[in-house]
């Protein structure tokens, strides 16, 4: 055990190198210093890449694949880990220092009860019995505030929620009480209702039991809440380390007040002149009551799995409806129904008016030209095996018939469009930055010449200063080009910044529509309201202050045939109403919202709502 | 403080040293030996010294000597020559085997994996192909139809395109549901431009390694059958016939059946050594 004054973690010029194909060696973390402190949390932050989770592992002795600590020491609790033999390390592993990855689903085994996995480190190391490990369990349940923390354990993972697994996990980590706990972006892959309630529970049982932990992010608005200290990475370096307050109010280095802006939030962007427009004309694109999902369609038109219930909303020419909800609330399968991948059940796609076919093979090809699709995740957007120029060139030559020296042109005219060098036309996207894929994945569906981009949650893959830059182009590009957005994201943060519209979508239905000023104005959908209310702000303290706005309850319910879709999460709802009536729409000025108790009910609510939640 | 061995350390680069010299050796040992067997095949007869049929030696199971290099065999015809033939024999009608194996079961594939009934049909159809034991399969055609090389070429073929039927549909199922080709459709592409032009060059090197793989299972199969006398007939022969004219000399160690049978083996580990090197070599680079 470590004296008090002395550090519980000590990295000492630890350099971590891997071999590449050609036998060569490359350095991809050195010389990091630094030191944890008993019952401290760092956090270490800075985009993919930037050695965060490679410096996180050598603290449990791990290096993968084709790593090994090439220089350096590596101290934990009294134990130098560096060089030390695998099955030492083996019994410091679970025991002294355990890990909560970002992804508790691929941790657990689908086929074992949870207790039974979450007490197994302790079994392991022959630390206490069976019945004290599962004693133990069921405390750390209740402490991580699970809900029925006392029978949670005879579950299988499937049967829990993400947030509650991700909770299970660190239950796990925690079972042996280590001296040391890694968390390795454990709520990175969460929605943000529900990274709040985990944020909570980590943070009050660190606090609780006075663990020490090092924690990896690269989302500095959540690592204000949780840590002590931050150390700011860069492609492998310690760029700053300091106190949570003096990273994020007094930081030094350029790059260190780069990730502060980018974590703050955004100045929207200057709103867009109307275009001119007769006012008979109908608008870009229109969507009227559609109703789609999977399965087959029954009597009235109603998938067997409904996914879509009843959307409708317009876009008009050079606009942007921002589209906003959780994973899973259907956000990505709205923009298959506009882009023909996904034929509606029932309803209406029109495009300047004229209904379009449901199917891609039923619309013409100008149909197709207008109606460009953006993925999320430019790695498998782009096809590995084709050139960057031959990706952008092939709409040129499908939709406009340019061939040889005018498609060359135009594929550098557009390269720069999308701020990218010509010289990057004859690259294979393996040997392209994130960034730079998603640049070319726009440029190729402006290629087509659209009037109207789906961008499906483009910016969430991206490290925050890389999507800062690629949301800053896609502002300037429908300022340059007059495109129309239809934009899909879970941030709510970027929606403010980008859109002059907000659909806010909760288990398939539109439960909020505002524009722009109603969006800052503060009459809100509970869920809006929850969403808002859980984006975490860049000021250490802010998760204590935070009430889960009009939300209690943590899961989602099952799909239910009539009333309020969050009846089980609303804290204001009004039982026997809620849950036996679907809820009636009410129009006010710039917005519409889907709840019983209509804008004067919501006016009143934040008194009730207050007095209902315990802080 | 304890001190720590740097063992540990030493040793993995130690390890990851060999196993890197190992990918080089195994490839330059590999290819080699299939580039040697290619050659023979393509410019052997050419050179052979005498006819295959041609009795050159009194003596029969005769060692090796200046005049016969390779000696003579169990009629006291010449090895060298009848070797040289052979390997012609072997090698060209297992490449050409294996090309229409690769070709129809990567057609079927790719069509498979763009169309849910077509599956249907050629899944059943494949399954049960594969469902009959191959050397049987083989007995009954070449039994019925008689031993000619087109029948040979044939029987391989129909034996081994269902392993290339589902390499290649499972692989172009993985790479059909990817967002690009999803963003061809939404441009309203056609089927064929789909599967040529996006799904079809990401499988050009997983279809490689299985090529050279079936490759080594139908010169297998093709020796089997030599073996049992339903491969080349007489007077022509390929290696595994060379075997099995000449096992009364394996009790004397003859280079008549050690020389084949030597070039079976070397022609598959051969071609095994390329396969595991570059695949390999895949897998440490897309690790990075
Ligand atoms: N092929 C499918 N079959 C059945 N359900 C599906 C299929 N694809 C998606 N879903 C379901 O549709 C729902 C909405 O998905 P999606 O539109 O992708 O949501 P989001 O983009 O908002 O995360 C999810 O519950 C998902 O599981
Ligand atoms: S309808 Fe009822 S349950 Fe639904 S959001 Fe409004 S108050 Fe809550
Ligand atoms: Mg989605």
């Amino acid at each position: 055990m470590t004296l008090s004054g002395d550090p519980l973690v000590r990295l000492a010029g630890l350099e971590i190198s891997v071999r590449d194909a050609q036998g060569q060696d490359k350095i991809i973390v050195r010389d990091i210093s630094l030191e944890v402190q008993p019952g401290e949390v760092l956090a270490l932050i800075g985009e993919s890449g930037s050695g965060k989770t490679t410096i996180a592992l050598s603290m449990l002795g791990y290096t993968r694949g084709a790593c090994r600590i090439s220089g350096g020491t590596v101290e934990v609790a009294g134990h130098r880990l560096d060089g030390l033999p695998e099955a030492r390390l083996r019994g410091l592993r679970g025991r002294v220092v355990s890990y909560v990855a970002q992804s508790a689903a691929a941790a657990f085994n689908p086929m074992l009860p949870i207790m039974r996995q979450v007490i197994e480190p302790a079994l392991v190391h022959g630390l206490m019995t069976r019945e004290v490990a599962e004693d133990k369990a069921r405390g750390l349940f209740r402490a991580l505030a699970l809900p029925r923390p006392d029978t949670v354990g005879d579950r299988y993972p499937h049967q829990v929620s993400g947030g509650q697994l991700q909770r299970l996990m660190a239950a796990m980590a925690l079972i042996t009480d280590p001296a040391l706990v890694i968390f390795d972006e454990p709520t990175t892959a969460l929605d943000v209702t529900t990274q709040i309630e985990v944020l909570k529970a980590f943070k009050a049982v660190v606090r609780d039991l006075g663990t020490t932990a090092v924690y990896v992010s690269h989302d500095l608005a959540v690592v204000a809440q949780i840590a002590d200290r931050i150390c700011v990475l860069r492609d492998g370096m310690v760029q700053e380390q300091g106190r949570v307050e003096e990273i994020l109010f007094l930081p030094r280095q350029d790059y260190t007040r780069a990730l502060v802006a980018a974590a703050a939030a955004r100045v929207p962007a200057a709103p867009m002149p109307d275009l001119p427009r007769d006012a008979g004309d109908p608008p870009l694109i229109q969507m009227r009551d559609v109703v789609a999902g999977y399965g087959g369609v029954d009597a009235q038109g109603n998938p067997q799995v409904r996914i879509l219930g009843g959307v409708s909303f317009a876009i008009e020419r050079g606009k942007v409806l921002g589209v906003i909800g959780e994973s899973g609330s259907g956000k990505s399968t709205l923009a298959r129904v506009v882009a023909g991948l996904h034929a509606p059940a029932s309803g209406r796609v029109n495009l300047d008016g004229y209904t379009l076919e449901g199917e891609i093979r039923h619309r013409d090809k100008e149909q197709l030209r207008r109606i460009q699709l953006v993925f999320q995740n430019a790695d498998t957007a782009l096809n590995p095996a084709v050139s960057v120029g031959e990706a952008i060139g092939r709409p040129l030559t499908f939709f406009h018939a340019l061939r040889g020296t005018d498609r060359k042109a135009e594929v550098v005219r557009l390269l720069d469009l999308v701020r990218l060098p010509a010289a990057l036309a004859g690259r294979l996207p393996g040997e392209l930055s994130g960034g730079q894929k998603q640049r070319v994945n726009l440029a190729r569906a402006l290629a087509a010449r659209p009037d109207l981009l789906l961008c499906d949650e483009v910016t969430s893959a991206l490290d925050p200063v890389v999507a800062e830059a690629v949301l800053d182009l896609l502002i300037d590009l429908r300022r340059e080009l007059g495109l129309a957005y239809m934009f899909i994201t879970h941030d709510i943060g970027i929606v403010r910044a980008i859109a002059d519209e907000v659909m806010v979508l909760y288990g398939g239905v539109p439960v909020e529509l505002a524009s722009h000023e109603a969006l800052e104005g503060p009459l809100h959908h509970p869920y809006t309201r929850l969403l808002m209310a859980s984006v975490p702000e860049l000021r250490p303290g802010w998760l204590e202050a935070a009430n889960s706005a009009f939300s209690c309850g943590s899961s989602a319910g099952a799909g239910h045939a009539a009333g309020c879709r969050f009846f089980q999460r609303c804290a204001i709802s009004r039982p026997g109403l809620c849950d036996v009536l679907d809820p009636a729409v009410h129009v006010g000025a710039g917005q519409t919202i889907a709840c019983h108790l209509g804008f004067d009910g919501l006016q009143a609510a934040p008194r009730i709502a207050q007095g209902a939640i315990p802080a | 403080m304890n001190t720590v061995p740097k063992s540990g350390v030493a040793h993995e680069a130690q390890a990851l040293k060999i196993r890197r010299r190992r990918f080089n050796v195994s490839l330059l040992l590999g290819g080699t030996t299939i580039i040697f067997w290619l050659i023979v095949a393509l410019v052997g007869p050419m050179v052979a010294p005498h006819a295959p049929g041609q009795v050159v030696d009194l003596d029969v199971f005769s060692p090796a000597s200046s005049a016969l290099p390779l000696g003579s065999d169990y009629l006291g015809r010449d090895v060298l020559s009848r070797m040289l033939i052979a390997s012609r024999f072997t090698v060209s009608i297992a490449l050409l085997a294996t090309l229409l194996a690769a070709t129809v079961g990567v057609f079927c594939g790719l069509l498979a994996a763009s169309s849910g009934w077509i599956d249907a049909i050629f899944s059943k159809l494949f399954d049960t192909l594969s469902a009959v034991p191959s050397l049987m399969f083989g007995l009954v055609v070449i039994g019925s139809l008689g031993a000619s090389i087109p029948v040979l070429i044939g029987t391989l073929a129909t034996v081994y395109s269902p392993g290339a039927f589902r390499t290649s549909r499972a692989l172009a199922r993985n790479i059909a549901v990817l967002d690009f080709v999803t963003v061809a459709r939404a441009r309203g592409e056609t089927l064929s431009y789909i599967v040529l032009r996006e799904i079809l060059p990401n499988l050009v090197g997983p279809l490689a390694a299985d090529f050279g793989l079936r490759f080594v299972f139908v010169t297998l199969l093709l020796s089997g059958l030599s073996f049992l006398g339903l491969g080349v007939q007489p007077p022509n022969a390929d290696l595994g016939a060379l075997v099995r004219e000449n096992i009364a000399g394996l009790g004397f160690g003859a280079a008549a059946v050690l020389v084949p049978t030597f070039a079976i083996a070397s022609l598959t580990i051969g071609m095994n050594m390329v396969i595991d090197a570059v695949s390999g070599g895949r897998r440490a680079g897309g690790r990075r």
